[in-house]
C-alpha cells in the first residue's frame, strides 16, 4: 500500500471519530443544560471546551448556542464538526480507488448532508434532529466498511485511526472530569451531581453497558474503572488499545523488514500496563497524571507510525 | 428557412418545439420523417408521462453526485464540485456508420504513431518535403529530448481520444485528434452505467454493443507496452492530485484496473529506477500511465517548479527503465497546424487514402490561406494551436468587429501560433429539456483509441453536447454535457 493512502486512511477514520466524539459531547450537553444544575452553564462549556483539547480561537463568550453552532458549523474552525467531516471527505477523496464505492457513497452523503442542513443561524430547535443524524452517518460509514472493504491492510489502518483517536478522547475527557467533577465527590452522591456522571457515561455510550455490568449504582471509582479499565466496551481506554494494537500488529506482519520494532514495543507496553493495572492503585496515585501519560504513548504512537510507515527515509528503505 | 413541422410527428406535444433545419438531426431526415432506428426510442419516451421523464432524470442526476462523480470548475471558492451534466436521451450510431469510424480511427492511429516515430528518429517525412520542417521543429510540444530515444514497441501514442462531427451530409469528419492526455472515458462508463438503471427495457430492446471491457484492454494495452525483462510488469496511473478536474477519472480507471494510483510524491527515482513509496518500503514501478501532461512530469528535465511530477523520470525514461504512455512529445502530433498534414502523412505512411477526412483547415503560415482567412474572418472560426477545452477561439459569425481586429493583429504578429477552419453546422441530437420536452442540440462524438499490441475502439464513446440552445460549444468547462452513445448491433 502507498504511504500516502495509509495516510489518507489513518486520518480519514480519526476525522470521522473526532466528528462523532464532539458532536456526542454538545448533544449531551446541550441535553444537560436543560435540567437545573449546580453547574453554571459557563463551567459547563468551559469543560466541553477543555476536553476537546481547547480549540485555538473559541473562547466561551456567555452565548451557548452560538457556541455550539461554531462548534458544528463552522468550516473555518478545524475543530468543528463541519471541518473534521470535510477532513475525511478530503482524505477520503484522495483515496477514492482505495475504498469501497460503498464507503465513499456514504461519506459524501454525510459531506452534502451537513452542507445542506447547516441552519441558517444558532438556534436549538434543528440541532436536536441534527446532531443524532450525523452520528447516524458516522456509525453507516463505520458499518460499511466492515461490510464492504477487505478486512487487509487498508482496513487496519481505518482502525488504527479510529482507536488512536478514541483512546486520546477519553483519556482527555477522563482527565478533565476528574479535575473538573470528581475531585469534589464525597461519598454521597446528590441528584446534581448523579446527572452529571450520567452525562459522563452517555459522551461515551456508556451508561447502559456501564449498569449492565454495575447497575445503576454511580461511583466514581466505577466509572473511572469502566472507561479506563473495561476489557470489551468498545469505547473504554483499554479496549481501545487493545485494538489499536492488534491492528498494529495486523500490518507490521505484512510489512518486509521495516523497523517496527520500537512501535511494537511502545504499544504493546501500553497495552499491557492498562491490562495489569488495577483502579485502586491509580486513584490511590494521580488519576490525572495516569491520563495524560496515555495521552503521551499515544502521541508517541502516532509519531512512530509516521516513522515507519509513511514518512520513513528513503536512505533506510533503499538498504534494506 | 427552418420548420418545426414534422410529418407524422406532429402532433406528438414531447416535440413541439422540435426545430428541424439545415444541420443533420441525428433523430429526423430532412424531410421531417424519422430515421428507422430512432423509432423506438422516441416511441418509449412518449409513452413516458413528463413527470416521470423528469424523475428519472433527477434520480440519474443524484446518483452522480452521491457517487462524486464530479468534475472541478476552476477560479471557484465555493461549490467547486460540479457533476457533468447529463442528457437522458441516448445517442444512437447505426453499426455501418461505427464500422466506417471504427476502420477510419484504426488507420489514423496507425499512421500517427508510425509519424511520430519517424520524426523522433529519421525524419524522412520531413526530408522528402511532405511536410514542412519548420512546422514540425516550431511545434511548442515538440521534445528534441525524444531524438533517437527507442519506446517499446514503437507506440507513443497508447490512448488517444479522437473528437468527430457529424456534418449536414451526414458524413463523420475528425475535429481533431487529443494525442496527449485525453480525457472522458469514464463518464463514458458511468453514463452507460446510469443509463442502465434509468432506461433498462429500452436499452435491451436495442442490442447495444458493450462497452464495459475498455479499462481490461487499457490494463493489457498497458502491460503489452513494458520494459523489456519485466514479464510481470507494475503498473501506475500518475495524477497530478485530487484539485485537477479530471481526478474523478484517475481515481475511477486506477479502481477499474486494480492498479495504484499514483501522485508525484509518491515516486522516488534511485540509479535511473523509479520506485513508489509503500508501507512495506519501496517498490519497483515499470509502467506508468501518465495524466500529467509532458512539461510537469519532471522538475529536472522540464518546469524546474513543477510539483506534479517526480525528479529524475525523465532520465529513467530514456535509460529504458520505464515506459510512459503516452509517450513524451506525441503533442507534435496533435497540434492544430499539423492537423491539415494528416491525410497527408496517412498517405505517406500507409499508401491508402484517409477513411475519415478533416475538416478544411487554413494554415496561416500560408500567404495565400492567411490572406483568404483574414479577409473571411467574420465567416471562420479562429483556433490557436496550443489551446484546447475551447479557449482562445474566435467564432467568427458571433464575434464582434474589436474581436476579429484582435485576432487579426495576432495572427499578423504569430501566424504560427493560429489556423482558421469554416464555421460547421455539425450534427443535433434530440435532448430532454427542464420542463420535459425534448429538442435538438449539436453533438460531438470522441471515441477512444487504445493502442498496443493491437488498435481497440470499444463501440461507443463519449456524445459531448452542447446544452445550450443555438450554442456550439461543447467543452464541459464552456457549459456543455454528455449523454451515452449507443452503438447498434
Amino acid at each position: 500500500m502507498l504511504s500516502r493512502v495509509a495516510d489518507s486512511l489513518y486520518w480519514t477514520s480519526r476525522y470521522l471519530e473526532r466528528a462523532e466524539h464532539t458532536v456526542r459531547m454538545v448533544d449531551i450537553n446541550l441535553g444537560l443544560m436543560l435540567d437545573k444544575s449546580q453547574v453554571s452553564v459557563e463551567r459547563r462549556w468551559q469543560r466541553v471546551l477543555a476536553a476537546l483539547g481547547t480549540p485555538h480561537d473559541l473562547e466561551w463568550n456567555d452565548d451557548v448556542y452560538s457556541l455550539v453552532y461554531t462548534l458544528c458549523f463552522d468550516g473555518s474552525q478545524p475543530a468543528s464538526v463541519t471541518a473534521c467531516i470535510y477532513g475525511a471527505r478530503e482524505n477520503a477523496r484522495q483515496i477514492r480507488e482505495e475504498i469501497s464505492s460503498e464507503q465513499w457513497q456514504r461519506l459524501n452523503r454525510l459531506f452534502h448532508d451537513i452542507s445542506r442542513l447547516k441552519p441558517p443561524s444558532p438556534s436549538d430547535t434543528q440541532l436536536s434532529e441534527f446532531l443524532p443524524a450525523l452520528i447516524d452517518g458516522v456509525h453507516l460509514f463505520q458499518g460499511v466498511t466492515d461490510t464492504t472493504l477487505s478486512h487487509g491492510e487498508g482496513w487496519q489502518f481505518l482502525q488504527v485511526g479510529r482507536f488512536l483517536e478514541r483512546a486520546s478522547a477519553t483519556a482527555k475527557l477522563l482527565d478533565i472530569y476528574h479535575r473538573d467533577v470528581f475531585s469534589q465527590a464525597d461519598e454521597s452522591v446528590d441528584a446534581y451531581e448523579y446527572l452529571e456522571w450520567i452525562g459522563l457515561l452517555r459522551t461515551c455510550t456508556a451508561f447502559e453497558a456501564y449498569c449492565k455490568v454495575y447497575t445503576a449504582d454511580l461511583t466514581y471509582e466505577r466509572i473511572i474503572e469502566f472507561l479506563l479499565l473495561d476489557p470489551e466496551f468498545p469505547h473504554s481506554i483499554r479496549y481501545s488499545i487493545d485494538r489499536l494494537h492488534q491492528s498494529l500488529d495486523a500490518i507490521q506482519s505484512e510489512g518486509r523488514g521495516l523497523h517496527a520494532a520500537e512501535l511494537m514495543r511502545v504499544s504493546g507496553k501500553l497495552k499491557a500496563s492498562l491490562a495489569y493495572a488495577q483502579i485502586a492503585e491509580i486513584l490511590a496515585q494521580d488519576p490525572g497524571r495516569y491520563m495524560r501519560r496515555i495521552l503521551d504513548q499515544c502521541r508517541l504512537i502516532h509519531d512512530l507510525i509516521y516513522e515507519v510507515y509513511i514518512q520513513y527515509s528513503v536512505q533506510t528503505a533503499l538498504a534494506m | 428557412m427552418s420548420t418545426t413541422l414534422l410529418r407524422d410527428e406532429f402532433d406528438n406535444p414531447l416535440l413541439r418545439e422540435y426545430l428541424l433545419d439545415g444541420a443533420f438531426d441525428e433523430m429526423f431526415a430532412s424531410d421531417g420523417a424519422i430515421r428507422p432506428h430512432y423509432e423506438d426510442l422516441l416511441r418509449v419516451l412518449s409513452s413516458l408521462p413528463r413527470e416521470e421523464l423528469k424523475r428519472r432524470k433527477q434520480s440519474a442526476d443524484v446518483s452522480f453526485l452521491m457517487q462524486g462523480i464530479t468534475f472541478t470548475v476552476y477560479g471557484r471558492e465555493e461549490g467547486t464540485e460540479r457533476i457533468f451534466p447529463y442528457d437522458l436521451v441516448p445517442r444512437l450510431v447505426t453499426s455501418e456508420d461505427w464500422d466506417r469510424i471504427e476502420r477510419g480511427l484504426t488507420q489514423r492511429i496507425t499512421a500517427l504513431n508510425l509519424f511520430l516515430h519517424d520524426v523522433y528518429h529519421d525524419g524522412k517525412i520531413l526530408a522528402q518535403g511532405v511536410i514542412p520542417r519548420e512546422i514540425v521543429y516550431s511545434c511548442q510540444h515538440f521534445r528534441r529530448q525524444m531524438r533517437g530515444l527507442q519506446v517499446p514497441r514503437n507506440v507513443y501514442v497508447a490512448v488517444a481520444g479522437t473528437d468527430l462531427l457529424r456534418l449536414n451530409s451526414g458524413e463523420f469528419v475528425v475535429l481533431e485528434d487529443n494525442l496527449r492526455v485525453p480525457s472522458g472515458v469514464s463518464y463514458m462508463l458511468t453514463n452507460r452505467r446510469v443509463m442502465k438503471r434509468t432506461l433498462p427495457h429500452l436499452f435491451r430492446s436495442y442490442g447495444v454493443r458493450p462497452i464495459e471491457h475498455y479499462t481490461q484492454v487499457l490494463l493489457s494495452t498497458l502491460r503489452s507496452i513494458a520494459p523489456e525483462g519485466r514479464p510481470e510488469p507494475t503498473i501506475v496511473l500518475l495524477t497530478p492530485g485530487v484539485y485537477n478536474s479530471a481526478y474523478f477519472e484517475h481515481t475511477f480507471l486506477a479502481r477499474q484496473m486494480g492498479i495504484e494510483l499514483v501522485e508525484g510524491r509518491d515516486l522516488v527515482i534511485h540509479d535511473n529506477i523509479v520506485y513508489m513509496r509503500t508501507t512495506a518500503g519501496l517498490k519497483r514501478v515499470d509502467v506508468i500511465y501518465r495524466r500529467v501532461d509532458d512539461d510537469f512530469i519532471d522538475p529536472l528535465a522540464y518546469r524546474s517548479n513543477s510539483i506534479l511530477g517526480a525528479a529524475g523520470l525523465f532520465n529513467a525514461y530514456r535509460a529504458g527503465n520505464v515506459t510512459l504512455a503516452n509517450a513524451f512529445g506525441t503533442g507534435v502530433a496533435d497540434d492544430k497546424a499539423l492537423y491539415a498534414y494528416v491525410p497527408a502523412i496517412i498517405r505517406y505512411y500507409l499508401n491508402e487514402d484517409p477513411i475519415l477526412n478533416n475538416v478544411e483547415t487554413y494554415l496561416m503560415t500560408e500567404k495565400s490561406q492567411r490572406q483568404h482567412a483574414l479577409e473571411n474572418l467574420d465567416k471562420l472560426v479562429v483556433k490557436a494551436v496550443g489551446e484546447s477545452g475551447g479557449y482562445g477561439m474566435l467564432i467568427g459569425p458571433h464575434s464582434c468587429a474589436a474581436d476579429r481586429e484582435e485576432f487579426r493583429r495576432r495572427i499578423e504578429a504569430h501566424p504560427r501560433n493560429y489556423i482558421a477552419q469554416p464555421t460547421l453546422d455539425f450534427s443535433r441530437s434530440p435532448c430532454l429539456q427542464e420542463d420535459g420536452s425534448i429538442e435538438p442540440r449539436h453533438v460531438d462524438l470522441r471515441p477512444y483509441i487504445l493502442y498496443g499490441d493491437k488498435v481497440t475502439i470499444v463501440p461507443g464513446g463519449l456524445t459531448r453536447v452542447a446544452l445550450r440552445k443555438g450554442s456550439l460549444v461543447v467543452n464541459s468547462s464552456q457549459g456543455g454535457g454528455s449523454k451515452d452513445t449507443w452503438v447498434l448491433s
